[in-house]
């Protein structure tokens, strides 16, 4: 943990975004988390695509639960709103807070302890519920804020640090996203910000409930040969489906790629999301042949990363349960409390 | 890219802009640390021990340092390297124990030294603890050249002159004051060993204009007139003034001439304010005492009444900027201007001048009249005899002079010794030494101190102008003195990078405040610049590059606008980081720090 503030200096080219703000104002304070941390490298890409997107800092709320990773939103966008809860309830409070101001960007930080162990079921009710947010989980495979115990995404056979193998069989949470109901799924590594940023960006503008598993080593305490979890192995064995490309309304689009090897796809909000493919027959909007993909890869040691599955035009939570435009918490008592005349109006409907 | 060689004694030496701007390489950052921890004598010597005179230099130096200092590109002021090396001057304690001894019993070599300015001086000071006899010869009743003769005492009072100039000559200089040096050939048929000519740049440039002739007693060369000034041969000056010239020679004219009763001053220079040669500071005291600056103004005429000045007619003329970004003048359009005088002080520039140097003596000259001289060693056409200071290459200033003498010096040496005086030259070189003291100490102040620079208090300014005595500026004390210290971003405190240790992280990318690094493959240095995470368009500055990685990638460092913080070696797990202090060792003779 790094005891000294980080200056507020900043460098003299840095760029001013639509806000004109640089990407320094979307900082938060300075991590405590152990140095060279996966986690911190997650927080620096939420910070880069938030500022690169030049969303208003104060429209955020960020969730969490408990765990090293649910520390991080204190680490990003400390004009914001946020919320650290308890272990793996970050998702019922999340809800909570989509449901009463669905006008918020709502960022969600997870664990794989956080999500895939206590907090399973919360987990799968919330994609199932396809609440409008991103919802990221750092992986690392442990639980580092307890000091390393094998988390319940550990591969069967990956060793702890001091070699003892794991008996169990892994969770992947992007499966099961893929499978419950969430209308974007992607898979990246907090190694690679050049495939992170705009998958992050993507993730928020996404009309709908978006996954983000990220695979952020622990360097505490497994990132040793023997992990499948480590900056290396990682490395190693990750197999690129894709990268995308996050254009706003504003920017210009050009085509320069071969045929059939992007797609743009354009977003609710007027932008594009241009995917470049490395498997150009691979179909990003078919949910069960992305399953299959990615649970094909897993048997065989790759880790896929890149946008696996998106469907734009799904339903979110406020869509299936047909709510008001205006946000819940600016309804006025007038709009809540219609009067007893519209009460024996509703009642009479029933009889 | 090629992998950056560390050891190279000038990678390091460059990152630190300030001791690599100074002439004589002051190490800078390590002084104002000691200023910080309040021991101003050891920072005292490290001056004394590179700059041979920094009470004089704290006042007066041209500071080359301070536009190059790291903190004019992170924002805006550099640090006040110059004043701060008052703070170690005024605040010392008893330097004796520090000074390097002299040996009683001689190396059976004699050394000249021609002119006692500061150039000589530190020759002296070089050779006198290797046993060498030093002869110092000068017109003068007294040492100092021109920072006695010239600088007038409001910027540098004659304690603070006397002080070092007298710790030289007690080491024990043969002086031979009052002798002016009339013919070269006398000198060598004293038969010294060596000779260094340190007689400076003596001569102010004239302008022969209508009427120059016939007004010849109301005008003096500035130089001339500063001196007389000095010496206490002239005390007063009657009457309206004209400054003729825009270098420090006329700002020292001004306000020499406002103390002395002048009844107007006006500076008249024939080009832009921007491009004077005076530094920014001097014109700033020069304007702020109420002394006009008039620009764009060329002389034409001196007008006179039977051999009475009136004044002098001024053309009028605007400054273009030329393609090449330099600034032409072209008539304004406007009617020539007429500007009354009494006096005229001509201050418009000095020459080389030594007429007392037979040109048949085997040294020769080249045609601006300065000797044809070996740049690294100073060693003229004729084996005896080196130059430096303003006499070498032409008027420069005293940070110059010093740093002239410590290569003059070892080629002396060299020389006396039947050495080369190329090959045998001792090489430069560089230690680095880690400051890690814990996993978050560094043996150095490593947080940045946003605060801007500090203004330095001035004596009360009525009180000031009424006495050529009263030294103007004050001085930071020891309280504003820690504070600015701790404006220094430490910039010899290195970021040294291990490659096999780095395992990619991306944590000191992420903490970098200036985005400063970059891990991306490799590639041409031009090309490189562009895809930086900020990108490194200060090509003065190197980049700092790594040998491949494991994904087969490098790091690269924009060493530009690196505030020397320590966070990238703090958020690193594997110390790939390391925060080091490098020391460059330039060879130099007597040096007390070995
Ligand atoms: C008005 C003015 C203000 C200046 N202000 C500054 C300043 O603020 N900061 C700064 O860094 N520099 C300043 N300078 C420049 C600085 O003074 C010189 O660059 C520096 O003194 C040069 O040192 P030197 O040893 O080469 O020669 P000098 O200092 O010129 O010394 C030469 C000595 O040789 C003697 N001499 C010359 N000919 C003979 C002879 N034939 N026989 C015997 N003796 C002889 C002279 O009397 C003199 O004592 C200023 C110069 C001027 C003119
Ligand atoms: C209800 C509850 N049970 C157990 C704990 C102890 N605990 C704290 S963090 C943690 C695991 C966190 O793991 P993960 O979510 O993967 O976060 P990481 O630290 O690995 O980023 C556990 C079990 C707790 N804080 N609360
Ligand atoms: S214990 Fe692991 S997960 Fe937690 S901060 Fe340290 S490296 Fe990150
Ligand atoms: S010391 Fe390191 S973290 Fe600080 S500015 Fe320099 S490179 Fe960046
Ligand atoms: S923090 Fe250290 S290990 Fe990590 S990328 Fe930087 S130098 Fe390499
Ligand atoms: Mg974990």
């Amino acid at each position: 943990m790094t005891f000294v503030a980080k200056p507020r200096a900043r460098h003299p080219l840095l760029p001013l975004n639509e806000l004109n703000l640089t990407r320094r104002d979307y900082e938060g304070a300075v991590s405590t988390l152990c140095a060279g941390c996966g986690h911190d490298s997650v927080s620096a890409a939420i910070v880069q695509a938030c500022a690169e997107l030049s969303l208003p800092p104060h429209r955020f709320a960020k969730l969490s639960g408990i765990g090293c990773s649910s520390k991080t939103p204190s680490y990003f966008l400390d004009k914001s709103h946020g919320f650290n809860s308890v272990h793996g309830r970050m998702p019922s409070v999340a809800t909570g807070a989509n449901l009463a101001n669905r006008a918020l960007y709502c960022i969600g930080v997870s664990g794989d302890g956080d999500s895939a162990s206590i907090g399973l079921g919360q987990f799968a009710h919330i994609v199932r519920r396809r609440i409008n947010m991103l919802y990221i989980v750092d992986n690392n495979g442990t639980y580092g804020l307890t000091k390393g115990q094998f988390s319940a995404t550990n591969d069967r056979g990956s060793t702890s640090k001091r070699g003892v193998p794991n008996l169990y069989e892994p969770i992947d949470l992007a499966s099961m996203a893929l499978q419950i109901g969430a209308s974007f799924v992607g898979r990246s590594f907090s190694g690679d910000k050049r495939q992170l940023a705009p998958l992050i960006k993507a993730g928020l503008m996404h009309p709908g409930m978006a996954f983000l598993d990220v695979i952020s080593p622990c360097v505490a305490f497994n990132n040793h040969n023997g992990s499948t979890k480590s900056f290396q192995y990682v490395r190693e064995h990750s197999g690129k489906l894709m990268e995308a490309d996050y254009i706003p309304q504003s920017a210009e689009i050009n085509a320069d790629y071969e045929p059939g090897s992007a797609e743009d796809l354009l977003m609710p909000d007027g932008s594009t999301l241009r995917l470049r493919k490395v498997d150009a027959n691979y179909d990003v909007h078919d949910r069960i042949g992305a399953l299959a993909h990615v649970q094909r890869c897993q048997d065989e040691g790759e880790v896929l990363t890149g946008l696996l599955y998106v469907d734009p035009d799904a339903a979110d939570c406020h869509d299936i349960l047909e709510t008001v435009e205006t946000p819940l918490n600016a309804l006025t008592e007038e709009d809540l409390c219609p009067g007893s005349r519209e009460l024996a109006r509703l009642n009479d409907s029933f009889r | 890219m090629k992998p950056t060689n560390i050891f190279d004694p000038n990678y390091f030496h460059k990152v630190v802009d300030c001791q690599w701007a100074c002439p004589a390489h002051t190490p800078v950052p390590e002084y104002i640390r000691l200023i910080a921890q309040g021991r101003y004598t050891e920072a005292y010597m490290l001056n004394w021990d590179s700059n041979v005179f920094p009470g004089i230099l704290g006042r007066t130096c041209d500071r080359p340092c301070e536009p190059a200092c790291r903190r004019v590109r992170t924002e805006e002021k550099p640090v006040a390297i110059c004043r701060l090396k008052r703070v170690a001057a005024d605040h010392k304690g008893d330097i004796s124990a520090y000074l390097p001894r002299v040996p009683s019993r001689k190396n059976g070599k004699r050394i000249a030294l021609l002119g006692a300015g500061p150039a000589s001086l530190a020759v002296a000071r070089d050779l006198l603890p290797l046993g060498y006899e030093v002869h110092l010869f000068e017109k003068d009743p007294a040492g100092g050249g021109m920072m006695r003769s010239q600088i007038p005492a409001f910027r540098l009072p004659a304690d603070v002159l006397e002080e070092e100039v007298d710790l030289i000559l007690n080491m024990g200089v043969e002086c031979h004051f009052n002798q002016e040096i009339t013919s070269m050939k006398e000198m060598l048929a004293m038969d010294f060993d060596a000779y260094f000519v340190g007689t400076g740049a003596p001569r102010g440039r004239d302008l022969n204009l209508p009427g120059r002739q016939e007004v010849d007693q109301h005008i003096s060369i500035g130089i001339d007139w500063l001196s007389s000034v000095a010496f206490g041969h002239t005390n007063s000056i009657a009457g309206d003034v004209i400054v003729m010239g825009g270098g420090n020679t006329a700002m020292d004219c001004c306000r020499t001439s406002k103390r002395l009763g002048a009844n107007s001053v006006t500076v008249v220079v024939r080009s832009a304010f921007e491009v004077m040669k005076a530094s920014d500071w001097e014109k700033e005291d020069a304007m702020s005492e109420g002394i006009p600056i008039v620009n764009n103004r060329p002389p034409k005429e001196f007008v006179h009444e039977n051999g009475k000045l009136k004044g002098v007619i001024f053309g009028c003329v605007k400054p273009v900027k030329g393609e090449d970004g330099r600034l032409r003048y072209e008539p304004s359009g406007e009617p020539d201007v007429f500007l009354k005088a009494d006096r005229i002080l001509m201050a418009i520039g000095q020459e080389n001048h030594c007429p007392w140097i037979e040109r048949d003596v085997g040294i020769q000259f080249d045609k601006w009249d300065c000797p044809i001289l070996d740049e690294t060693t100073l060693q003229s056409t004729h084996p005896k005899v080196f130059f430096g200071g303003d006499s070498a290459f032409g008027p420069e200033n005293i940070i110059w002079a010093s740093a002239h003498a410590h290569q003059a010096a070892i080629s002396i040496h060299l020389f006396c010794q039947g050495q080369d005086l190329k090959a045998d030259r001792p090489p430069e070189g560089v230690n680095l030494l880690s400051t890690k003291m814990g996993i978050h100490e560094w043996s150095y102040d490593s947080e940045h101190d946003p605060a801007v620079r500090y203004l330095v208090p001035h004596a009360d300014k009525k009180q000031a102008l009424g006495n050529i005595k009263i030294e103007v500026e004050l001085g930071f004390d020891r309280r504003l003195g820690a504070k600015e210290a701790q404006r220094c971003l430490n910039c010899d405190v290195q970021t040294v990078f291990t490659d096999r240790l780095c395992i990619e992280c991306d944590a000191c990318v992420d903490i970098c405040p200036m985005d400063c690094i970059s891990f991306t493959d490799n590639g041409e240095e031009d090309e490189l610049r562009q895809r930086l995470t900020a990108p490194a368009l200060t090509t003065e500055q190197d980049l700092y590059v790594s040998g491949p990685l494991a994904t087969g990638r490098v790091m690269v460092k924009d060493e530009d606008v690196c505030l020397h913080c320590g966070l990238c070696a703090e958020r690193c797990p594997t110390n790939a980081w390391d925060m080091q202090r490098s020391v460059v060792h330039l060879p130099q003779l007597g040096s007390y720090a070995g």
